[in-house]
């Protein structure tokens, strides 16, 4: 069996392997769905998920520990993950070969040539990486105030450097140098003198709009497994929408068809972990050689199917390389191999990115945070629609961790949680965010799976007491996302006469947090009705025109003229057009006479949310009949993540 | 940035491009599996939001002058507010030379003197002046006020008396808050206060103008304090009587002064037109502010009843409501 056929293999099973965590993620009773299966391994294994919370939050949060194995076996074999691992790589790989149907062996080797702008995925990567960078350059940033010593030293060095170079070469001027390095050193102290860096330099996780295990996860959850649900192999057995997905799709779609054009577009030009790994790779003890250039015909059919694009019959781009091995089944003459001996046609080790392209993507990064933190969005212009899974951090620690995989989106067994659009603005974007409109129910009481599947804790794990605020948290009360309120302007109760309640019926918490007062309304107000006859308990009216039986509900009573007192109401059984039935009452037979005016009320019971029990799952909202606007809708007022959107004392 | 390997073919140099490449991964292996031991973190964040609490505020008030209590008749605001801090022993007997003077004004609304919303330029000058003539070392006036804060400063006309008199207006900023628990408070517990300007001074004085206020019934100094709040501050308007009790808790100045000079006698706190003031022409300066709220309350008509938070905060020990129990100086100036 060839090395081509291994990988291949390998590189199934992983495809396979990482479809089935996607499919697992659901509630059910089969051994394959969930059941403690390492569904965010894939996850977890990818470093840049691992590098980029490092840098943004300063921890490496449990499972992400994986990622080290990761980078330790690139470090030792190369982009082993890109070729024989990473399963968005092997769909694009899957897909490359059908664009390579009928293309000629000489214009499949141009397919694969090297070309200069497969640097732009360095450009992400670094652009990605220093967006999270903040507190680093903080960090650095600051040390002329906080470690004096250290900036001292450094400027030391400096002057050393510059006073041994002038000592070498004659066209440095010594003293122009030092002037250079003590300005230099003057302005960075300054700078941090009187500015502070921290309110400068916010963080922003944003390696999960492109790193493709997350974009994998994110597009083969919200945009593979739907329709899939739907279309009746009902991996999860309710219909699952996610709103405003169709972005999400295009960005999958487009990284998929482009193979068709170039194989393997996205991991040569756009895939960030791919630069990581081509980074990480320089150093690698086995790499793809070239091993006689004699014996070489110059013939580049060892190009023909590298999927790398990192030209392996010249001078070979290491941090290009793949590791599919495609080269050493294509030589004709058995001339490639993978080993510790440097190819005979030379080497390039580091990516081809030039200090200029680097410096442009860092600065970039660094000041599209502060740039869009502009908006407010973090502060004062927080967005009260913006309601985030119980357990999520507060938005701006949530913001440093929050890869966008969507495993809880798929995870929750409501289908509540959705991708954001811009409410919480462009770095917002395909986070989770709860949408009452959608789903089976609202954020279900007894439920902490969201947290409990986040790879990076952006929803931190919740155990089931502290999600209720029960044992160990009772001081600190139930989890609160947010607090339902009522638009009396909505409510059936409220606005319209109708008796409703469904809201506080649902209400999970107890005692409820929705409770009601009652209140009796008249009816037919315009239109006061006069006793006609009384026979029994059956009242003939001289104005009806009533609908037969609209009275008949139990919630309409009998008011006789002038008696306000509510126990005088006389419950309505049933009626016709004319004549209303009334239960059966002493007083009612005594008083009721000819031409008494009488009128029918209704009782209703009107729902008021208690705001200090409400935890703003969003129940109520999801299961109000008055569908389009709801009557009650839950807002991120109050919510427990922020003790800044606190509403009560 | 390109690193081109000489072509190399002999054994030896073969051996020791191996050993180069093992030395470099193996550096960076420790160096990876360094970093991620060192910040390797099994448990999730708690969710809690930790701040740096101020340990507590100092005391600005002077002990050995005992209490002292001035009530001042008059129109002319200089005239009664000199009279007042002669009546209570002197001012150069509670600030002394060298002394850094806050001013705590009450500098809420962007509206102009007239209306008396805001404490009046013309006391400003007064006390900063007397402040500086008796040795301060420096005059800041501070407020975070409701509108924005340099158009208050700026257009209640507080700013220019203040510089004129050689005081110094600090505006809040961002970084001028710190988190606050005052010990024995519900309400003040890890709370931003306005910490820039408190920290600075030795001396504080607390100068509210005299206000109707809807939610509280009124605004005097005790109330004047919810300007060293930041934060969300109006949330404890639902609970206002308590919030003013503890903020009666929340720092000792050095004495206050309430100007009954005109009155806001409804519509307040903001009051908006002049029909809302009566010409009460009182000057109050207390080392008590329960004592001066007590006596102010009766030049709004109110009773003590109607504002609960002056009993409460005699109740903290902070003051006497029987104003007259502090053998109040009863002046005037005309």
């Amino acid at each position: 069996m060839g090395i081509r056929t291994v990988r291949r293999i390998t590189q199934g099973f992983f495809l396979l392997l990482f479809l089935w965590f996607c499919a697992a993620s659901n509630l059910g009773e089969q051994w394959w769905q969930l059941r403690g299966w390492p569904i965010n391994w894939f996850l977890q294994l990818d470093p840049l998920v691992g590098l980029g919370t490092l840098l943004s939050t300063h921890t490496l949060y449990s499972g992400l520990l994986w990622g080290l194995a990761t980078v330790a076996l690139t470090i030792i074999l190369g982009r082993f993950f890109c070729g024989w691992l990473c399963p968005f790589g092997c769909i694009h790989q899957m897909v490359g070969v059908l664009g390579k149907r009928k293309i000629k062996i000489r214009d499949r080797i141009k397919l694969n040539r090297y070309r200069r702008s497969q640097g732009i995925k360095y450009w992400i990567l670094v652009f990605l990486l220093s967006a999270a960078a903040g507190d680093l350059l903080t960090f650095v940033i600051n040390t002329p105030t906080r470690r004096t010593t250290v900036f001292w030293f450094l400027v030391i060095c400096a002057l050393l450097f510059v006073g041994f170079k002038a000592a070498q070469k004659e066209d440095v001027q010594p003293r122009k140098a030092m002037i250079i390095v003590l300005g230099i050193a003057l302005l960075w102290a300054l700078l941090c003198r009187f500015a502070d860096i921290q309110v400068l330099l916010p963080v922003t996780l944003q390696t999960g709009l492109l790193d493709p295990i997350p974009l994998l996860y994110r597009s083969v959850n919200l945009v593979i497994l739907p329709p899939l649900d739907s279309a009746g192999f009902h991996l999860n057995p309710s219909e699952r929408i996610y709103d405003g997905v169709w972005t999400v799709g295009l960005v999958f779609m487009t990284a998929i068809l482009l193979n068709l054009f170039v194989p393997r577009f996205y991991c040569r030009f756009i895939c960030p972990l791919g630069a990581l790994f081509g980074v990480l790779d320089r150093f690698s003890i086995w790499r793809v050689q070239k091993k006689d250039m004699e014996a070489c015909k110059d013939c580049r059919l060892c190009e023909q199917n590298c999927e790398g694009a990192c030209q392996p019959s010249t001078q070979i781009r290491i941090s290009e390389c793949v590791l599919c091995l495609n080269c050493l089944d294509d030589c004709p003459h058995g001339l490639m191999g993978y080993g510790t001996r440097p190819s005979v046609t030379g080497e390039f080790l580091s990516p081809d990115v030039s200090r200029r392209e680097f410096t442009v993507a860092l600065i970039a990064g660094v000041i599209s945070v502060p740039m869009i933190r502009l908006n407010g969005h973090i502060g004062p212009n927080w967005n009260p629609d913006l309601i985030r899974p119980p357990g999520a951090l507060r938005e701006e620690d949530f913001l440093t961790r929050c890869i966008k995989c969507g495993q809880c989106m798929r995870v929750c067994p409501t289908n509540v949680i959705q991708p954001a659009g811009l409410s919480s603005g462009i770095e917002g974007i395909w986070t989770p965010v709860l949408n009452f409109r959608v789903g089976t129910s609202g954020c279900q009481f007894n439920c902490i799976a969201c947290g409990n599947v986040c790879p990076t804790a952006a929803i931190r794990p919740l155990s089931l007491d502290e999600r209720l605020g029960v044992n160990d948290f009772s001081e600190n009360g139930p989890i609160r996302i947010g607090t339902a309120f009522v638009d009396r302007n909505r409510c059936l109760p409220w606005a319209m006469d109708r008796p409703c309640i469904v809201c506080q019926e649902n209400c999970p918490v107890s005692p409820k947090a929705i409770t009601t007062q009652i209140q009796f309304s008249v009816i037919h107000k315009d239109n006061v009705l006069t006793a006609k006859g009384v026979d029994a308990l059956e009242i003939q009216l001289l104005n009806g025109g009533f609908i037969p039986e609209r009275y008949a509900t139990g919630d309409y009573y009998l008011r006789m003229d002038g008696q306000n007192d509510e126990s005088a109401l006389q419950p309505i059984i049933s009626n016709t057009e004319d004549t209303l039935a009334v239960s059966v009452s002493e007083k009612s037979v005594g008083v009721l006479s000819k031409d008494t005016a009488i009128d029918i009320v209704i009782r209703l019971q009107k729902p008021v949310v208690d705001p200090e029990r409400c935890i703003g799952c969003g129940v109520c909202q999801h299961e109000c009949p008055v569908k389009g606007k709801r009557a009650i809708r839950v807002s991120a007022e109050n919510e427990t993540r922020n003790r800044d959107h606190r509403l009560l004392l | 940035m390109l690193h081109l390997i000489k072509i190399q073919n002999s054994d030896s140099v073969g051996r020791r491009e191996f050993l180069t490449r093992c030395t470099k991964a193996g550096l960076s292996l420790t160096t990876a599996c360094a970093l991620a031991y060192w910040f390797y973190d099994p448990m999730a964040p708690s969710g809690r939001q930790k701040v740096d609490v101020l340990p507590g505020l100092p005391d600005y008030s002077v002990p050995e002058m005992g209490n002292r209590m001035a009530i001042v008749r008059g129109t002319d605001r200089a005239k009664t507010i000199r009279l007042a801090l002669e009546a209570i022993g002197g001012l150069e007997r509670y600030i002394r030379p060298r002394d850094r003077v806050l001013l705590k004004v009450n500098a809420a609304f962007a509206s102009p003197p007239m209306l008396c919303a805001t404490s009046h330029p013309d006391l400003v000058t007064e006390i900063a002046r007397l402040c500086l003539k008796v040795g301060a070392s420096s005059v800041i006036v501070a407020d975070n006020p409701i509108n924005d804060p340099a158009s208050c400063f700026a257009l209640s006309g507080i700013e220019k008396a203040a510089r004129e008199a050689g005081a110094k207006v600090v505006l809040p900023r961002r970084d001028s808050f710190r988190y606050f628990t005052l010990e024995g408070g519900l309400l003040i517990r890890e709370w931003p206060l306005l910490y820039a300007p408190l920290q600075s001074v030795d001396k504080v004085i607390g100068m509210a103008p005299l206000k109707d206020h809807h939610r509280s019934g009124a605004s005097m100094t005790l109330k004047n304090w919810y300007g060293l709040l930041g934060g969300r501050r109006n949330i404890f308007h639902q609970d206002i009587h308590n919030i003013i009790k503890e903020l009666s808790m929340l720092l000792k100045a050095t004495f206050v002064v309430l100007d009954g000079t005109a009155t806001m006698m409804r519509n307040g706190p903001t009051g908006g037109s002049l029909s809302d003031l009566k010409e009460t022409g009182t000057m109050i300066v207390s080392t008590d502010p329960v004592a001066a709220d007590a006596y102010g309350a009766s030049l709004l008509e109110r009773t003590l009843d109607e504002l609960p938070f002056i009993k409460k905060a005699e109740a903290e020990g902070v003051g006497m409501s029987d104003y007259a129990s502090l053998n109040p100086k009863i002046l005037t100036t005309d």
